[in-house]
């Protein structure tokens, strides 16, 4: 029998921390595990007793590199325990600030956490010493997206003006119009971002997933859609329970999703991409076109691009917005507490992220539950690793430990909302 | 000759992540702080790591397991100074709210198999278990405050981070009193500033992301809010937040709890 071991402590340029596992027996994976340690912090169970309008605010907390997407679920799942419509200019500042989210999650993951995979380098400030201008594009670009979360929320991270029946304080028209100059630039960054992403060489792999994204009607999803899957899946959020089921296994404290009686699925970018190409701006989808993309991307190293082409549609969706803006006549709609459940999803950038709440007549939350993209994708995770890593097991320790972690780093795993700790662990046999 | 830069590192606790984000904000200044300082373990931005001992630490996050409270003694050891980045950090998170609950009961809230769950019964900021040099508060920290701190350690100054209330802050900042002129209530008078007196100058009260400030009154002020309809649950709730274990902010939610 042929034994070899490999380790690494902690893997890098994650969100979090986690560690992972690969047992080989005589050059055949026997089994993958993305074991995740990041301590648990209890959300759900603290909710309990706290009023429907504290959630966006505690659940932002789940997650300082996507605290929108938590803003945004949980004020959708809220409205909808409440019976509350918010449309109009509200919805679009929603989307609006949601762009912001993409443009600053994606393009920190691109330029900072995943491209240094491609081109060799441990991160994005080793990059810059060769490549400055190319870290100070990602930089600008990224910016572009803070710019709008700091103006619509406050600030970057944690934005203040989120709440349940919409914000504190709608921005007025002229106060956009400077947003409206740097997103012009912006998408021109994102634009050679694309072209960039797509000069990278990319291993021949392709994996047969069941996407699961949001489609939304003529648009490309954030905040609203039905729950679809490439399998024929096509449900409400509220019947996501239904369909949908956790497991919790003993390496995580995440818990692990599954669609039930059938297998592991995948959401965030390629999903996305493939059940909504076509709702893409013209300028995404033509510069998608341009890079090599078929309707549907399943390879996951490729991902890369489909970011890339995420923030160039986020960005000319921003400006859209901008330019249609019309001020409301109120920030938020009134809201009467009632008793009820509440369901949502929207699409955090690394994938779809469910809440659900019951509430008591009070407004004071009964029950809480709270699926993010991570724990959603983990099994998917897993599943790459056994099926990649058979085809690597002969390449040198440090190769083939790369070439794991990258294929982890592919699905930008935020283990800060699943949870943290990646440390691999390639046991090729006793 | 080649310059030696200081050391920095970046390490993690039980947190969002969002503070050291914060550092990965700083657009403008990230390739200048990476030109004064060696990024030298920085895990959410580089898999290169070298090992300590290193001139300053910064780190996020608090105290919730064996593990983690023997990990920061070992931090402590590796570093010259020491600062914490955050309201994880300074005063335990929001994760602290299981110091006014029985844990085992939010495990199997959360979790199909407690069994499987290893914590301890309370989150802790670090300067519970080790000395901590300077504290930058804020549930995100300010990446201008973060610039500011970073800049002090390079010029071995003290960072300047006033210690006065968001009240102050709204003064600077021309905005009608929120709580005066609207009847909103804010918790601004016991807060320590550094935000820029964000919630008020989007016509909301202040919640309380960074703390409380030097010498708060909260009892007063808890006297104000239930003059503007504020009851007793929701005062206790009020200060059960991102620093609900900050000793000011622990207390007076104590008194309301019944």
């Amino acid at each position: 029998m042929i034994v070899k071991t490999i380790k690494v402590d902690q893997l890098a340029r994650v969100e979090g921390e986690g560690a992972l596992k690969v047992v080989a027996r005589d050059g055949v994976v026997q089994s993958a595990e993305l074991n995740i340690f990041e301590p648990p912090r209890f959300f759900e169970a603290f909710l309990r007793d706290r009023m429907y309008s504290e959630a966006p605010d505690i659940t932002a907390r789940i997650c300082g590199i996507c605290p929108v997407a938590y803003q945004m679920s949980a004020i959708h799942a809220m409205e909808n325990a409440l019976g509350v419509v918010v449309d109009g200019p509200l919805r679009d500042l929603r989307r609006l600030i949601y762009c912001g989210e993409w443009i600053e999650s994606h393009t920190l993951h691109i330029y900072m956490l995943h491209a240094p995979d491609f081109l060799g380098y441990a991160g994005a400030i080793e990059m810059a010493r060769d490549h400055a201008d190319i870290v100070r594009r990602g930089l600008d670009l990224k910016r572009a997206g803070n710019s709008i979360i700091a103006l619509l929320g406050g600030r970057e991270i944690h934005p203040i003006n989120v709440r349940v029946g919409g914000f504190y304080r709608a921005p007025r028209r002229r106060e956009l119009q400077p947003l409206a100059e740097e997103l012009k630039r912006a998408r021109d960054l994102a634009l050679a971002t694309v072209r960039w992403t797509s000069s990278f060489d990319f291993p021949d792999v392709e994996r047969d997933y069941e996407f699961v994204a949001l489609r939304g009607e003529g648009e490309y999803p954030f905040n609203q859609g039905r729950i679809v899957s490439s399998r024929g899946l096509d449900i409400a959020a509220a019947e996501y329970d239904e369909h949908f089921e956790e497991s919790h296994v003993e390496h995580s404290t995440a818990l692990h999703a599954h669609i039930k009686a059938r297998a592991a699925y995948l959401t965030g970018p390629l999903a996305r991409y493939a059940l909504n190409a076509a709702s893409l701006s013209p300028i995404a989808r033509e510069a998608a076109r341009d890079a090599g993309m078929g309707p549907v991307c399943a390879n996951p190293f490729r991902s890369i691009i489909v970011r890339a082409v995420e923030v160039l549609y986020a960005c000319d969706e921003a400006l859209r917005i901008i330019d249609d803006y019309e001020e409301p006549e109120r920030p938020a709609v009134e809201i009467e507490p009632r008793a009820g459940t509440g369901y949502a999803a929207t699409e955090a950038p690394r994938g779809m992220l469910y809440h659900r709440y019951q509430l008591h007549a009070d407004g004071k939350i009964a029950d809480a539950r709270i699926v993010p993209p991570t724990s959603q994708n983990q099994p998917s995770i897993e599943e790459d690793l056994k099926i990649f890593a058979n085809a690597w097991l002969d390449l040198p320790d440090d190769a083939l430990r790369h070439r794991c972690e990258q294929t982890i780093r592919n699905h930008d795993p935020c283990i800060s909302c699943a949870t943290h700790f990646l440390r691999l662990d390639v046991d090729r046999g006793g | 000759m080649k310059r030696i830069r200081p050391k920095l590192a970046v390490w993690k606790f039980a947190s969002c992540d969002g503070c050291q984000l914060s550092l990965l904000d700083c657009e403008d200044e990230l390739l200048e702080i990476a030109g004064e300082i060696e990024i030298a373990h920085f895990l959410e931005a580089t898999s290169a790591s070298a090992g300590g001992p290193y001139d300053l630490s910064l780190v996020e996050g608090s105290v919730t397991t064996a593990h983690d409270a023997a990990r920061i003694q070992e931090v402590r050891k590796q570093s010259r100074f020491l600062i914490t980045i955050g309201a994880c950090a300074t005063a335990g998170g929001i994760q602290a709210l299981r110091n006014f609950a029985d844990v085992r009961e939010y495990a199997a809230i959360v979790y199909a198999r407690p069994d499987y769950i290893q914590t301890l019964a309370t989150s802790t900021a670090i300067a519970d278990h080790v000395k901590v040099d300077f504290e930058l508060r804020g549930c995100p920290i300010s990446t201008r405050q973060l610039v500011e701190t970073i800049s002090a350690f390079l010029a071995g100054r003290k960072p300047q981070t006033p210690p006065h209330s968001v009240c102050v802050e709204c003064k600077i900042a021309g905005n009608l009193c929120v709580m005066v002129g609207h009847g909103t209530p804010c918790l601004g008078p016991v807060t320590h500033a550094g935000c820029g007196a964000l919630c008020p100058s989007y016509n909301r009260g202040c919640y309380g992301c960074y703390g409380p400030m030097e010498t708060p009154n909260a009892p007063s002020l808890s006297a104000w809010l239930g003059k503007l309809g504020m009851d007793e649950d929701a005062l206790k709730r009020v200060y059960r937040n991102f620093n609900a274990n900050a000793d000011a902010f622990r207390k007076e939610s104590e008194r309301h709890d019944r």
